[in-house]
C-alpha cells in the first residue's frame, strides 16, 4: 500500500475556527494508508510548503493529501512543491475543507465530522492515483483577431509587433469600427479619427498582419494552439488586386442610399468606401441597391474603372486559416431607439441616439461638423440629452450601467455648446458617474465653463408639437415637474453587444452572460481570457467600456497570446478518459455524449478512439459507458466507489 | 356564448351609459354577459387602506364567486374593476406567504383561491379576440371625418403585469375603433393619468391634468375623446365645466365610452346612451356626423 501523508491547514482561523484540527488528526492517524499526519497554520506559505517537501523526503511518502482551500486556488502551489522533491504531481491531492466545509457550517461538531469524511475520501483517491505525464500539443504560432475596431486593431498590432503573424478579420469594408464614427473623444476632446487613423495605417503597413475586411468567420474547429477557422469573404464585385483606389467609380455612381457609417443621416453611393480614410481604401459594391443588379442596366462603374477592376460575376469566397489563438473583439451596437416607446420609438425625426449625434458633430460627417437637426436642417437652439436610456432599467430593459454614457453626454453637450454658442444644452441624468482619470474635472468643466444644465431625474415622455419636441420630466432636486421645448433630443442608449455575436460565441464554444456580453474566465483575475483555452476577449464585446479601458484590455489579450506562443508546444492535462479496448463494445454512447468531439467510433475495429488533446476530462463518457471501458484517469470507478465507501463507513 | 360578468358599482349608477351600450353590443356578437350573483364592490377604494392584505379580500371573494359561477372567464367593463381584480390575481400568484395568510383569514368560507382558476378579461381584450372582420360585419353606419381620440389613462396599462396592451404606446382601442370604420387621432397624453382620486382631496391637480389632456386632444384635431374608465370619465367630463368657468378660452370636447361609439355605429337604439349623464353634451357633434 502507498504511504500517504495528510497535511491539515488551519488557514489562519478560516478552517480552525469551525473544524477541530486535533480531532481530525486523531481520526485520520490510523486510517489505512496514512503514515503521517500534520497540521500547520498556513500550508500555502513558504514554511508550509517546505514542511510538505521535508516530510515527503523524510518519511518516504508516495502521495500527499493537503486538506485546505479549494483546489482552484492552491492545487497548483502544492503540486509544484511536491514536484520539486521528485514526486509526480498527480500524487498530490487537495481535500477542500474550507469552501466546502468550514465556510458553510457554523456548528463545529458538524464541520469537524464532515472534514474527517472529506479527507478520508480524498485519501482513498490518492491511494489509487497513477503517475501521469502531461500531453504535449503543438502550437500554431499565428493568431486571429475578429473585429477591427480599436480593440482589434490594438490587439493585432501588439501581437504582430511581438513577431507573430495575425489574421485580422472584420465584417465591414474598412477597419476602424465604432471609434472611426466618433467626433471627438473625452476627456481631452482630441479628434477621434486623428488618433485612430495612424493606427489604421500601421495595420495596413505591418507585414505580420493579414487583413481580411468585408469578411466573416463562419466556422471554427480545433482547440487551443490548433484552430481551423473558415472565413467567408463577402462578394465585393471589385477585384481589389486590380483596384488602385482612384475613386472614379464612387464619384460617378448615380445612385445614393443612406449611409450606415453616418447612422442613416447621410448618404453614400452604391459603390462605396464607408469613409475617406478607409483602410483598405478600396470600394465594395452593394448589389441590393445597384441599378445594374436590379434592372440589368447602368454599368457606369465598370465602364469608367481605369484598371477594369469592377467584376459583376464575383461570388462569395471561402478560405480557411490555421491559427493558435483567437482574440474576439466584436464590439458593440447601441440599443435601438425603436425599443423606447416613451421616447417616440424612433418615429420622432429629431430624437436621435448618441452615435448619430457623433456623426452630426464630426467634421467628416454629413453636416461637416455643423450641428443641424435631421428633420429640417435647422440649427437647434435647445438640445436635451437623456442618459441611461435602456441602461439601469431592469424592469423594462437592462440592469447594467453602460459606463460611457455619462462622459459622452457631457462631451456631446460641450461640443454642441462650442459649435452653437447661443444654444443651451440640458442633460437629464440619474447619477453622473465619472470614474476615470480626468473625468470628474471634465464633467465639472461642462457645467462651469460650458454652462450645461444638469437636471437630476428621468424623462417620462417626449412628443412633437409645433415643430418642437416637448420633453416631460422631473427635476428631483427641486421636486418639480419640468417641461422643456427642445429642438433636438439625444438619447444615450444602452451599449449592446454587436448583432450576431452570440451565434459567433456558440461557434467558438465560449460563454456569454444574460445581457449577451462575452464572459471572461474570472471577473477579477482573468478579465481578458474566455473560459475556452486559446480564446481571448477585448473591448465592448466583453462589457461596455471606454477607449482607454479597451486599449488596455486589447493589449492584455495580446500579451496572453504572446505568452501562449512563447513555446512551440502546450501541455494538456492528462486527466482524460481513455478506452479499455478489451471492454469497449463500440456502442458509441460515449461519442454522442462527449461535448468536445474528443471521441470517435472506429467502425472497422468496433471500438471508440480518443483524441487526448480534445478531451477535457469532464467524465460524461465514463458515466454513460455501459461496460466500464471509458475510465477517467485518476477518477476510475474503483476510486469513486472507494471514496463513497469512505464517506458512508462512519 | 356565455361569459360571467362583474359590473362594479359605478356602472349601475353614473356609468349606466357604459353598461347600457356594452351589453347590447355583446349580444350582437352572440355573447351573453351573465352578471355574478350578489356581487359587491370590487374593492378598489380599499386599495387606499394601509393594510395591503385587507384590500385583497374583496377582489378575491369576487374571483371565488366567479370560479363558482362555472365560467372560467370573468368580463369587466370598468377599467378600475379590471385593474383591481387582475392585480389580485397577480398578487395571489406571486406571493405564496401572503396567499397563505389570506387563506387562513378566509378559512371559514371554505374555499381557497390560487389565481389560475379564473381569467379576468376586459371588454377591449374580448373585442380584439373577436377580431376586426367580425366587428366590420356588424357596422351599419359609416362616418366621415369623425376624429376620435382614444384615452387609456392608467388602469388598463399599469402596472405592466396587468396591462392589456403596451404601457407606453397602446393601440388596442385604435384597432377596434378603426375596424369599426372610425378615424382615430394620436395625442401624446393618451396614457397620462387623469389624477384619479385626487378629485376627492385636491381637485386642482385633476383640473390641471384634465386641461392638459383635453387641450392636447383638441390640438390634435379630435372631435371626441373615448375611454373605458368611469373615474376618468368623471374627471375629464365634468371637470371641463369647472375649467371653462375659470378660462373662457378653454375649448371643451365631449367625452364618451368607446362602447357608445360602437353601439351607435352598429345601429343599437340611441336611448341606451343615457346622454343625460354627460356634462359636455356629445349629441351636437354626433348629430353633425350623422350618428344620431
Amino acid at each position: 500500500m502507498k504511504k500517504i501523508g495528510v497535511f491539515v491547514c488551519h488557514c489562519g482561523i478560516n478552517i480552525s475556527s469551525t473544524v477541530d484540527i486535533e480531532a481530525v488528526k486523531e481520526a485520520l492517524k490510523n486510517y489505512p494508508g496514512v503514515t503521517h499526519i500534520e497540521d500547520y497554520k498556513y500550508m500555502c506559505s513558504d514554511p508550509g510548503q517546505n514542511l510538505l517537501k521535508e516530510r515527503i523526503k523524510e518519511k518516504g511518502l508516495d502521495g500527499v493529501v493537503v486538506a485546505a482551500c479549494s483546489p482552484t486556488l492552491h492545487e497548483n502551489t502544492f503540486r509544484t512543491a511536491v514536484m520539486l522533491v521528485g514526486m509526480n504531481l498527480y500524487n498530490c491531492e487537495i481535500a477542500n475543507i474550507r469552501e466546502q466545509c468550514s465556510w458553510v457550517h457554523k456548528d463545529k461538531k458538524v464541520a469537524t465530522k464532515k472534514a474527517k469524511l472529506i479527507i478520508k475520501s480524498v485519501v482513498e483517491k490518492a491511494l489509487l492515483n497513477e503517475e501521469l505525464e502531461p500531453v504535449k500539443v503543438p502550437v500554431t504560432r499565428r493568431a486571429m483577431v475578429v473585429g477591427a475596431g480599436i480593440a482589434g486593431i490594438q490587439a493585432a498590432l501588439n501581437i504582430a509587433n511581438s513577431g507573430y503573424e495575425v489574421v485580422l478579420v472584420d465584417k465591414n469594408p474598412s477597419i476602424g469600427g465604432r471609434m472611426a464614427q466618433l467626433s471627438e473623444t473625452f476627456p481631452t476632446l482630441d479628434c477621434s479619427q486623428c488618433i485612430l487613423t495612424p493606427k489604421m495605417v500601421e495595420v495596413s503597413q505591418n507585414k505580420n498582419i493579414k487583413l481580411m475586411t468585408y469578411s466573416e468567420v463562419v466556422d471554427v474547429s480545433g482547440f487551443v494552439g490548433n484552430f481551423k477557422v473558415k472565413i467567408k469573404k463577402k462578394v465585393k464585385y471589385v477585384d481589389w488586386d486590380k483596384c488602385n483606389g482612384c475613386g472614379i467609380c464612387i464619384e460617378k455612381c448615380p445612385v445614393t442610399v443612406s449611409s450606415e457609417f453616418n447612422q442613416g443621416v447621410g448618404k453614400r453611393k452604391v459603390i462605396y468606401t464607408p469613409f475617406p480614410q478607409a483602410v483598405p481604401n478600396k470600394p465594395v459594391l452593394d448589389a441590393e441597391n445597384c441599378t445594374y443588379f436590379i434592372k440589368g442596366k447602368c454599368q457606369i462603374c465598370k465602364k469608367l474603372c481605369p484598371p477594369d477592376a469592377v467584376d459583376y460575376t464575383q461570388v462569395d469566397e471561402f478560405v480557411e486559416e490555421e491559427v493558435g489563438a483567437i482574440v474576439v473583439a466584436t464590439g458593440y451596437d447601441t440599443y435601438d431607439i425603436s425599443n423606447m416607446e416613451e421616447f417616440g420609438a424612433g418615429k420622432i425625426p429629431d430624437v436621435i441616439d448618441g452615435l448619430t449625434f457623433e456623426r452630426l458633430l464630426s467634421s467628416s460627417g454629413p453636416t461637416n461638423g455643423e450641428v443641424r437637426r435631421p428633420s429640417d436642417g435647422k440649427i437647434p437652439k435647445e438640445v436635451v440629452f437623456i442618459s441611461c436610456v435602456g441602461s439601469r432599467d431592469p424592469e423594462h430593459h437592462f440592469s447594467y450601467c453602460s459606463k460611457i454614457c455619462c462622459m459622452y453626454s457631457a462631451k456631446h453637450a460641450m461640443l454642441y455648446k462650442h459649435r452653437v454658442p447661443d444654444g443651451q444644452p440640458f442633460i437629464f441624468y440619474m447619477d453622473v458617474r465619472t470614474g476615470g482619470k480626468g473625468y470628474e474635472e471634465f464633467y465639472q468643466r461642462a457645467q462651469e465653463e460650458d454652462k450645461v444644465i444638469y437636471l437630476r431625474g428621468k424623462v417620462s415622455k417626449l412628443y412633437r408639437e409645433d415643430g418642437k419636441i416637448v420633453v416631460c420630466g422631473i427635476d428631483t432636486l427641486s421636486g418639480k415637474y419640468v417641461e422643456l421645448n427642445a429642438d433636438m433630443v439625444v438619447l444615450a442608449t444602452a451599449i449592446r453587444p454587436s448583432a450576431g455575436v452570440n451565434e459567433f460565441a456558440r461557434l467558438l464554444k465560449i460563454h456569454y452572460d444574460e445581457n449577451g456580453f462575452l464572459t471572461e474566465a474570472h471577473p477579477k483575475l482573468r478579465p481578458v481570457e474566455s473560459l475556452s483555452a486559446g480564446i481571448y476577449l477585448a473591448g465592448c464585446a466583453q462589457a461596455p467600456k471606454d477607449i482607454p479601458d479597451t486599449i488596455a484590455q486589447a493589449s492584455g489579450a495580446a500579451a496572453m497570446v504572446a505568452n501562449l506562443f512563447a513555446s512551440d508546444h502546450l501541455l494538456h492535462e492528462p486527466l482524460i478518459a481513455g478506452v479499455n479496448e478489451d471492454l469497449c463494445s463500440g456502442c458509441g454512447f460515449c461519442v454522442t455524449v462527449c461535448p468536445y468531439d474528443a471521441r470517435k467510433l472506429n467502425k472497422e475495429e468496433g471500438i471508440v478512439e480518443v483524441n487526448e488533446v480534445l478531451c477535457e476530462g469532464c467524465g460524461s463518457c465514463s458515466a454513460s459507458c455501459p461496460s466500464g471501458a471509458a475510465q477517467q484517469k485518476n477518477f476510475t470507478d474503483t476510486q469513486l466507489v472507494n471514496m463513497v465507501k469512505a464517506i458512508l463507513k462512519d | 356564448m356565455e361569459i360571467s360578468y362583474f359590473p362594479g358599482c359605478t356602472l349601475k349608477t353614473n356609468g349606466r351609459n357604459f353598461e347600457g351600450t356594452a351589453l347590447p353590443l355583446l349580444e350582437l356578437f352572440d355573447i351573453h354577459a351573465k352578471e355574478l350573483d350578489d356581487w359587491y364592490c370590487c374593492g378598489v377604494s380599499f386599495s387606499q387602506s394601509a393594510d395591503n392584505l385587507m384590500q385583497q379580500i374583496a377582489p378575491i371573494r369576487t374571483l371565488v364567486k366567479a370560479k363558482e359561477s362555472g365560467n372560467t372567464r370573468l368580463l369587466t367593463l370598468c377599467a378600475m374593476c379590471y385593474n383591481t381584480l387582475q392585480r389580485a390575481i397577480f398578487f395571489i400568484k406571486s406571493d405564496e406567504d401572503k396567499r397563505d395568510i389570506i387563506h387562513d383569514f378566509m378559512y371559514r368560507e371554505g374555499t381557497k383561491f390560487y389565481g389560475d382558476e379564473v381569467e379576468v378579461v376586459h371588454l377591449l381584450t374580448l373585442l380584439k379576440e373577436i377580431g376586426s372582420e367580425e366587428i366590420k360585419k356588424r357596422v351599419k353606419k359609416k362616418v366621415d371625418e369623425f376624429k376620435i381620440a382614444p384615452y387609456y389613462g392608467c388602469m388598463l396599462l399599469r402596472p405592466k403585469e396587468v396591462a392589456i396592451d403596451s404601457s407606453n404606446a397602446p393601440e388596442i382601442m385604435e384597432e377596434i375603433l378603426e375596424a369599426a370604420g372610425c378615424e382615430t387621432t394620436y395625442f401624446p397624453f393618451k396614457t397620462e393619468c387623469c389624477a384619479s382620486y385626487q378629485i376627492v382631496n385636491n381637485s386642482e391637480i385633476v383640473k390641471a391634468r384634465t386641461k392638459k389632456i383635453v387641450n392636447s386632444a383638441v390640438k390634435n384635431g379630435a372631435d371626441v375623446i373615448v375611454l373605458s374608465c368611469p373615474l376618468c370619465f368623471y374627471n375629464l367630463d365634468e371637470i371641463q365645466i369647472e375649467i371653462k368657468k375659470e378660462d373662457k378660452n378653454f375649448k371643451t370636447i365631449p367625452v364618451l365610452y368607446f362602447t357608445q361609439i360602437l353601439a351607435l355605429l352598429m345601429g343599437i337604439k340611441s336611448e341606451v346612451n343615457n346622454f343625460s349623464l354627460h356634462y359636455i353634451d356629445p349629441t351636437p357633434v354626433l348629430k353633425r356626423k350623422g350618428l344620431l
